[in-house]
């Protein structure tokens, strides 16, 4: 589905990936850890055109992104779906506008079936009766879950989800995670998840790829990456101070 | 020592003119989704009632004492002359020509600019754009567009409400506080206002329009990293904003008198 190869980038002379190649297969939930400031959040930009690689290739579906521009580019974009870290909601929109607004600039569904599909997106997530709501006037954690919906309203093939639980109670990360597992479950999508949280992470993913210093040093189930004799990955994993990993 | 200078120079010189050519695509991707379909008039509704309706009250407090400290200063240097019954047409001639479509659009970036500027960069930091490009929808039409074309309305109806705003204060104190009668006041007006004073002063509130909003969108769109980056180029887009209202009045001034 997805194909990343030997990519590059800099950005004013500091390089953040210095050949990152990975694969992730069709309906594989894939996540990628590594240290923050690692580059994790660029590569995922990468995936959807946000940002053009110095060197390298993105395929998706078999067509390098990295070349597209404009039109065709929209087009490969209508895949996906993307769940900010932040979250993204425009704010000056309600929850339900939020949801919504994907169905009614991207499609021509009449207003009855755009409603019924935001209903049902509302009640996945768990906040039905949240509709009138602005952004600003609900919590952190359902702002991530208004994302997912809006992510997931156009049901697309990839799901690309940037630090979904950051700064989340561990009640709403596991919340949060079992709304992945679950939707990836009924919609069938592809998803790329930046993550920090482990060891939930590996209850999550069907394979985890840990980027170190500009490359994927390492890529496997969250077995294998578990029981990894690779110090970086070994060291990354404890949480440990004493390790090839220096603190800056 | 001069070749580290001339490169010094040609590399500044490259650099602001990448900016400028950078500036320029923005504007012009701006003008081209004006013309390309869909049309946002919900969206173009909503920013002529931020830039517009609500800058009524500040357009209507300042034309208004704008055309008041006119009238007083231009009675005071008429009266020495003996031709007060010159103060209609030198406040209207003034007003219209020159300080409706300058300060209104000085007032307008003050109030509604650094407002849009600051919004779009807030959008920007907080990934609000990157989602719409991710959606395959186009920033700059939803973003940009309808506050362009807002402008291109907006600016002129203002200008031309400060110049009647402003006519009226001059009435107040030349005829109401200073003595002249109404009758000259007006009377002196209609003889020396022709239309291509009241043109050359729309040309340049739209001028205007489309500059700040230009200068304000892309300074916001291109915001660097965090509060500080939108304080910076919040300030940016006013300030160049005023000095490009400045340059260009003259300018135009120059060329159509």
């Amino acid at each position: 589905m997805i194909k990343i190869a030997d990519l590059h980038r800099s950005f004013g002379g500091q390089t953040v990936l210095r050949g990152v190649s990975l694969s992730v297969a069709d309906k594989e939930l894939i996540a990628i850890i590594g240290e923050s400031g690692g580059g994790k959040s660029v590569l995922l930009r990468h995936l959807i055109g946000l940002l053009k690689p110095d060197r390298g290739t993105v395929q998706v579906e078999g067509e390098d992104i990295t070349t597209l521009t404009g039109r065709k580019l929209d087009r490969i974009r209508e895949k996906f779906g993307v769940v900010f870290q932040g979250g993204a909601l425009f704010d000056s929109f309600t929850v339900y506008d939020n949801i919504a607004f994907p169905l009614k600039e991207k499609t021509k569904l009449p207003k009855q079936e755009i409603h019924e599909r935001v209903e049902e997106a509302l009640e996945d997530v768990g906040l039905k009766g949240m509709e009138s709501k602005y952004p600003a006037e609900i919590s952190g954690g359902m702002k991530k879950r208004v994302a997912l919906a809006r992510a997931l309203i156009t049901e697309p093939k990839i799901v690309l989800f940037d630090e979904p639980t950051t700064g989340l109670d561990p009640i709403m990360l596991h919340a949060i995670h079992k709304l992945i597992t679950d939707t990836h479950r009924k919609y069938g999508f592809t998803g790329v998840m930046i993550s920090h949280d482990i060891p939930e992470i590996f209850h999550v993913a069907d394979r985890i790829a840990f980027l170190y210093r500009g490359v994927i040093e390492l890529v496997g189930t969250p077995r294998e990456i578990r029981t990894s004799s690779d110090p970086v990955v070994r060291q990354f994993i404890r949480g440990s101070l004493r390790g090839p990993i220096e603190i800056v | 020592m001069i070749e580290k200078f001339l490169r010094a120079t040609g590399s500044w010189a490259i650099s602001i003119l990448r900016r400028m050519g950078h500036m320029f695509l923005f504007l012009l991707r701006s003008i081209y989704y004006i013309f390309v379909p869909p049309f946002k008039f919900r969206l173009l509704l909503r920013e002529i009632r931020f830039i517009g309706t609500k800058s009524m009250t500040v357009i209507l407090l300042m034309g208004s004492f704008t055309g008041m400290v006119l009238a007083l200063q231009i009675f005071y240097t008429l009266r020495k002359v003996g031709s007060e019954a010159m103060l209609g047409p030198a406040v209207a001639i003034s007003l219209i020509r020159e300080l409706g479509p300058v300060l209104s659009a000085l007032t307008i970036t003050g109030r509604a600019g650094s407002a849009l500027a600051a919004e779009i960069g807030i959008m920007r930091i907080s990934e609000q754009i990157d989602a719409l490009t991710a959606m395959a929808l186009s920033p700059i039409r939803y973003l940009i567009v309808p506050k362009m074309v807002a402008a291109v309305i907006v600016f002129p109806l203002l200008a031309a409400i400060y110049d009647v705003i402003g006519i009226f204060g001059g009435y107040f104190v030349g005829v109401k506080l200073l003595g002249l009668s109404a009758g000259t006041y007006f009377s002196q007006m209609k003889h020396f206002i022709v239309m291509e004073d009241i043109t050359i002063g729309m040309y340049k509130a739209l001028t205007f329009g489309v500059l700040v909003l230009w200068i304000c969108c892309y300074k916001g769109f291109y915001t660097g990293y965090g509060a500080e980056g939108v304080s910076k180029a919040t300030t940016e887009a006013v300030v160049m904003s005023s000095v490009l209202i400045l340059v260009s009045d003259y300018v135009l001034g120059a060329f159509f008198i």
